[in-house]
């Protein structure tokens, strides 16, 4: 176990093992995110009350789920380079930054698309709305920190800071702003909520979270081998492999 | 470090580093006065674009007050530690045989006595301006003196992580402005419920729980920040 961990941490053990993981995660990814998407957009039966609109949630809570889990991925990857400055700590973090701000931005988009047709209007100030537009805030934050630094090692630990001050907040901020929701507003929009989602709608949904993780480790993955190849572009092992390829 | 300089306690260290932030700021009142300027300017403002209407005004008082002070906070914040930064006492005080958060407080201390604190002090004036009940005045002016602690904190994280960017300012409020938030909504709740008639102090409970959570960590993230900006 411990060997596996120090051999992470190794440049071209990673970037080779990566490669591996790339290779079957890649394909799974893709069977899954077919297969949700037709099973929730096609097989799946019509909501009785939002008819076919509600099919958006195939992509819209799996897109949520994944943003938040993503900036837990970011401040653990930090957390790790901050503490045992691993440098692929560095590279997970700054790799796992903007796909989380993709994902939560795709969630808000297609939130508000949703939102048109369901409650007459894009946007609407709910808690969960507003808890994920700050998110995406501190994600932009995080990305904008990094591209501001010259010196890329420093702008890695300041990210490193920056998102473990914003983990400590997370929480705080879910529950402020719950607490600001149920204060300024009294609940005026009831999600389908109280009656248990049906099994026929939940299992492609599963299926499509199950497959936006997979997306988000190919990203990730994808996006770190990126970052690797930048930065050892000079050194002999990339070199010795691209000449083997 | 020579062995002849006796080490002075960590109180010792940390009321040195207060003294001599506090004297710089005291000799430049201009300084001090223009963030109450600025808070009076903007507080100005709302009544020209809101219109004039007592009624309206009063509810809508203490969010304008709560982010007009998070603004100016922000503003305030944004050179805390780039002159330390330029003249180089910043390496000095990274290379003391004394835990930099510890050294980190008493300045950020010394800001928040001259800024957060002041601010707080001279909030009920703005309330009144803005046809804030006389109830709220009060709430307002606690309710700004624990949340300050928390804006003060949080700003100079900011300033910490960007001091070695140029041109940091407008980052460091993209930075800190989504951390700001449970401040906001705490602050101007209590205000808000204080002058509906409403009981406060939950939320002022919760602010103070703030302001004394950030004051345990904040200064451990700040000495951090201040570090990586020094090898930048």
């Amino acid at each position: 176990m411990w060997t596996f961990i120090h051999k992470m941490g190794s440049p071209p053990w990673f970037f080779r093992f990566s490669g591996t993981v790339v290779k079957w995660l890649l394909p799974l990814t893709l069977v899954l995110l077919a297969v949700g998407a037709a099973w929730g957009l096609l097989v799946a039966p019509p909501d009785f009350r939002q008819g076919n609109s509600y099919r958006i949630i195939y992509i819209h809570v799996p897109a949520a789920v994944v943003a938040l889990a993503g900036y837990y991925v970011m401040a653990f990857a930090g957390a790790v380079s901050l503490i045992w400055r691993i440098k692929m700590a560095d590279v997970t973090m700054r790799a796992a930054a903007p796909v989380g701000a993709v994902l939560t931005a795709v969630a808000l988009v297609t939130g508000a698309i949703w939102g048109k047709p369901t409650w007459g209007t894009w946007w609407v100030w709910d808690a969960r709305i507003t808890s994920m537009l700050i998110l995406l805030f501190l994600y932009l934050g995080v990305v904008a920190l990094f591209e501001a630094y010259e010196n890329k090692t420093a702008a890695a630990r300041a990210c490193a800071v920056l998102s473990l001050v914003g983990t400590v907040n997370i929480p705080i901020i879910y529950k402020s702003v719950d607490w600001w929701y149920s204060l300024h507003q009294p609940a005026s929009i009831k999600f389908t909520g109280e009656s248990a989602i049906d099994s026929s709608m939940l299992y492609p949904l599963l299926l499509m979270i199950a497959a936006f993780y997979c997306l988000f480790a190919v990203t990730v993955l994808l996006n770190m081998r990126a970052e690797l190849v930048w930065s050892h572009r000079e050194s002999g092992w990339l070199q010795q492999l691209v000449r083997k390829a | 470090m020579s062995a002849d300089v006796p080490l002075l306690s960590l109180r010792a260290a940390f009321a040195r580093q207060f003294l001599r932030h506090f004297k710089a700021l005291m000799s430049s009142p201009a300084d001090m006065a223009n963030p109450l300027l600025f808070f009076f300017m903007v507080v100005t403002l709302f009544p020209l674009g809101l219109g004039p209407d007592p009624e309206r005004l009063s509810t809508m008082a203490p969010g304008i007050l709560w982010v007009v002070a998070l603004l100016s906070s922000l503003m305030v914040s944004s050179k805390l530690f780039a002159s330390d930064y330029e003249d180089g006492s910043l390496e000095q005080l990274a290379i003391a045989p004394y835990p930099l958060s510890v050294l980190v407080l008493g300045e950020v201390t010394a800001h928040w006595l001259a800024t957060g604190f002041l601010l707080a002090v001279v909030s009920p004036l703005f309330g009144v301006m803005l046809g804030l009940p006389q109830h709220g005045l009060g709430v307002l002016c606690y309710s700004l003196l624990l949340g300050t602690v928390c804006l003060t904190l949080i700003g100079a994280m900011g300033s910490a992580l960007t001091v070695s960017i140029r041109r940091g300012g407008l980052l460091m409020s993209l930075l800190i402005i989504p951390l700001n938030v449970p401040v906001l909504i705490f602050g101007t709740t209590a205000v808000s419920e204080a002058i509906i008639g409403g009981n406060p102090s939950t939320w002022l409970a919760l602010l103070g729980g703030l302001a004394m959570g950030s004051l345990a960590l904040v200064p451990l993230a700040i000495s951090a920040a201040l570090r990586v900006s020094l090898d930048n």
